[in-house]
């Protein structure tokens, strides 16, 4: 924790807006803990000690309590990946059609084993389960981005698209 | 994006919007979208429940159960709220349908959960993604909002009096959550660690009350059986089950997609004319038929094979999620179950001991197995410890993760002694990763 975390706000505006919502939306308040975690993190980057006491504070419950049910969710995490997190997944449908070759040739490419993070901080590397891919595997995800129908010479041109995202933006669209 | 595929024998009910643009609310209207809400507020709930039930339409998340005698479970009068639960929580290993669903065809499953709502008399729906489904939950809570927008959702729907809300919610990744029980836990900012039962969530569930939960294909399809009726949509299909499935073809086919074929399709024709054949020719040696949790069957077994709930359970395997995975004689048999349950035991959300410590060992074992460290023994190790799990876990978890090992070691004892020769795995080949630890 920074020292003047304290006294900084935690979620920019626009997400503390996003959270007032959300909690008066649902019959009980704490159903909100489960996207109040994952969208928090998509914003800090991680759930940081500020972050779990913000949540507990909105919802009304405990530091213990939302750290319990956090601990749960493997896509939550309690220190920062890169900018860019890379999800292969390795699960038997991608498995059977090179999903492991695909993980190797990312951990080539970046320098990095698994659950890695590149020195300059814009890529992390993780092994995952079954994203829901599995008719167009090898699938992976670059933070919440699909790209599927992989084979391991694609891997560079895909770090290229999130290393230079204006040179590439025409490519995406 | 997801390709889409197609076939001449596909039957295209629930995936007949796909690829028309049918998020956009207006589309979804000209392509017949909300009619079948309408024709229900007319007919009412009674009418809704026996049309449900003469549709033959089946749990579409794997358990196979009567969708209309889950809603007729449902109490009439309830001090509590009653709840519609949508599961879009998809994380069976080979299946990726509802994926499809939320992408072209969002519409249908608020449809299919206001006429569930209807059927029930409940005035709130959830609709629970997977968290790893992002830009899905976004489409769908742009078609929500458009809902809205038209009335068709909120205090009086279609100006007929009757009010249902709808609430999007995220996962945050874990399987389990996926089981009916957890997944409730989960909505409620819990731990996503099942309830035992009884009560069944029809009498207690959501928040205490009355709650139907049905997997998001399930939900998709209602609309379509109340348009087409119950009698055409059952005539599709086999005896006992109606209608068609998405059934995921994936692994070693030189066609993998996503396929609407009539229930009771052959399971060889799939795999060899609709979803091409074996890749590059080679020799089939296995398939997995219903998502990873279903026992895997060999290339005899499957030649007169309808893939229906019944016949599949009858040849000793489950229809599960219609994710059918293809295997080719290059694969080796003991790193698959390797791979395979180094995924329940990473998922295992450890509440029941006989689960928890289940996968553990059953993973620990597969892997000095596949590393050559195994010996003679440990072959009727591993199928005690899956004996053991089997049937004593308060969800299916245990029994998903015991079934296919068990289905492995059974069918392919044989690879599994290959590997008794404290070498490296013998199926190895060069330039191909292998799989040590997960």
């Amino acid at each position: 924790m920074s020292a003047n975390s304290e006294t900084l706000p935690v979620f920019s505006s626009a997400l503390a807006t996003r959270f007032d919502a959300l909690v008066e939306k649902y019959p009980v308040k704490r159903s909100a803990l489960v996207p109040m975690l994952l969208y928090a993190q998509d914003e800090v980057g991680y759930l940081s000690d500020a972050v779990i006491a913000e949540v507990a504070r909105r919802i009304g419950i405990t530091e213990l309590e939302v750290r319990n049910v956090a601990t749960y969710y493997s896509m939550l995490r309690f220190k920062p990946a890169g900018k860019f997190n890379i999800q292969v997944c390795t699960n038997i449908a991608c498995m059977l059609r090179g999903g492991y070759e695909i993980y190797e040739r990312f951990q080539q490419e970046l320098g990095i084993g698994p659950k890695g993070v590149t020195p300059d901080g814009l890529f992390s590397l993780e092994e995952v389960e079954c994203i829901g891919a599995c008719c167009w595997a090898p699938a992976i995800q670059v933070n919440y981005d699909f790209h599927d129908e992989l084979d391991p010479d694609l891997v560079p041109g895909i770090l290229d698209q999130y290393r230079n995202p204006i040179q590439n933006k025409g490519k995406n669209a | 994006m997801p390709r889409l595929v197609s076939h001449p024998d596909e039957v295209k009910i629930v995936s007949s919007r796909f690829g028309k643009g049918a998020a956009n609310i207006d589309r979804y209207l000209e392509l017949g979208g909300y009619e079948a809400v309408r024709k229900c507020l007319a007919q009412g709930p009674e009418w809704i429940i026996e049309e449900m039930k003469a549709s033959g339409l089946r749990g579409r998340g794997g358990a196979g159960f009567s969708t209309g005698m889950k809603w007729s479970f449902v109490p009439k009068q309830s001090a509590k709220p009653k709840y519609i639960l949508v599961n879009g929580d998809e994380s069976e290993p080979g299946t990726c349908k509802d994926h499809l669903i939320f992408l072209h065809d969002p519409h249908s499953i608020i449809e299919g959960a206001i006429i569930a709502g209807l059927a029930v008399g409940a005035k709130m729906g959830f609709i629970y993604l997977r968290g790893e489904y992002r830009y899905l939950i976004e489409i769908m809570e742009r078609a929500v909002a458009d809902a809205y927008e038209r009335g068709f959702l909120g205090k009086n729907i279609f100006g007929s009096g009757n009010e249902f809300q709808v609430i999007t919610q995220t996962g945050a990744g874990a399987y389990e959550v996926g089981e009916e029980s957890a997944l409730m836990e989960s909505l409620e900012g819990k731990r996503g660690v099942p309830r035992i039962r009884p009560p069944f969530p029809a009498v207690v569930g959501l928040y205490g009350g009355p709650t139907v939960i049905n997997n998001a294909e399930t939900m998709a399809n209602v609309p379509h059986i109340i348009r087409m009726g119950a009698a055409a949509y059952a005539a599709v299909g086999t005896p006992r089950n109606g209608g068609t499935r998405l059934f995921g073809i994936s692994g070693h086919v030189e066609r993998p997609g996503v396929y609407e074929l009539p229930m009771g399709y052959n399971l060889k024709k799939m795999i060899y004319e609709v979803g091409g054949g074996v890749r590059g020719g080679r020799k089939l040696k296995a398939v997995v038929p219903g998502g990873s949790s279903t026992p895997v069957l060999l290339p005899e077994e499957i030649e007169n094979l309808g893939m229906d709930f019944d016949q599949v359970g009858k040849a000793g395997s489950m229809l599960g999620s219609g994710g059918v995975v293809v295997i080719d004689d290059r694969t080796c048999m003991v790193e698959f179950a390797l791979r395979t349950i180094s995924f329940y035991q990473h998922e295992s959300c450890g509440w029941c001991i006989p689960c928890r410590e289940g996968t553990d060992w059953l993973k620990k074992s597969l892997t000095r197995f596949h590393a050559g460290f195994g010996t003679a023994s440990d072959i009727d190790n591993i199928q005690y410890l899956a004996e053991n799990m089997l049937g004593r876990t308060f969800c299916p978890l245990g029994d998903a993760a015991a079934m296919p090992t068990l289905g492995f070691v059974k069918k392919f004892r044989q690879e599994f002694e290959d590997h008794l020769n404290g070498k490296p795995c013998p199926y190895a080949r060069e330039g191909v990763p292998q799989l040590t630890v997960v």
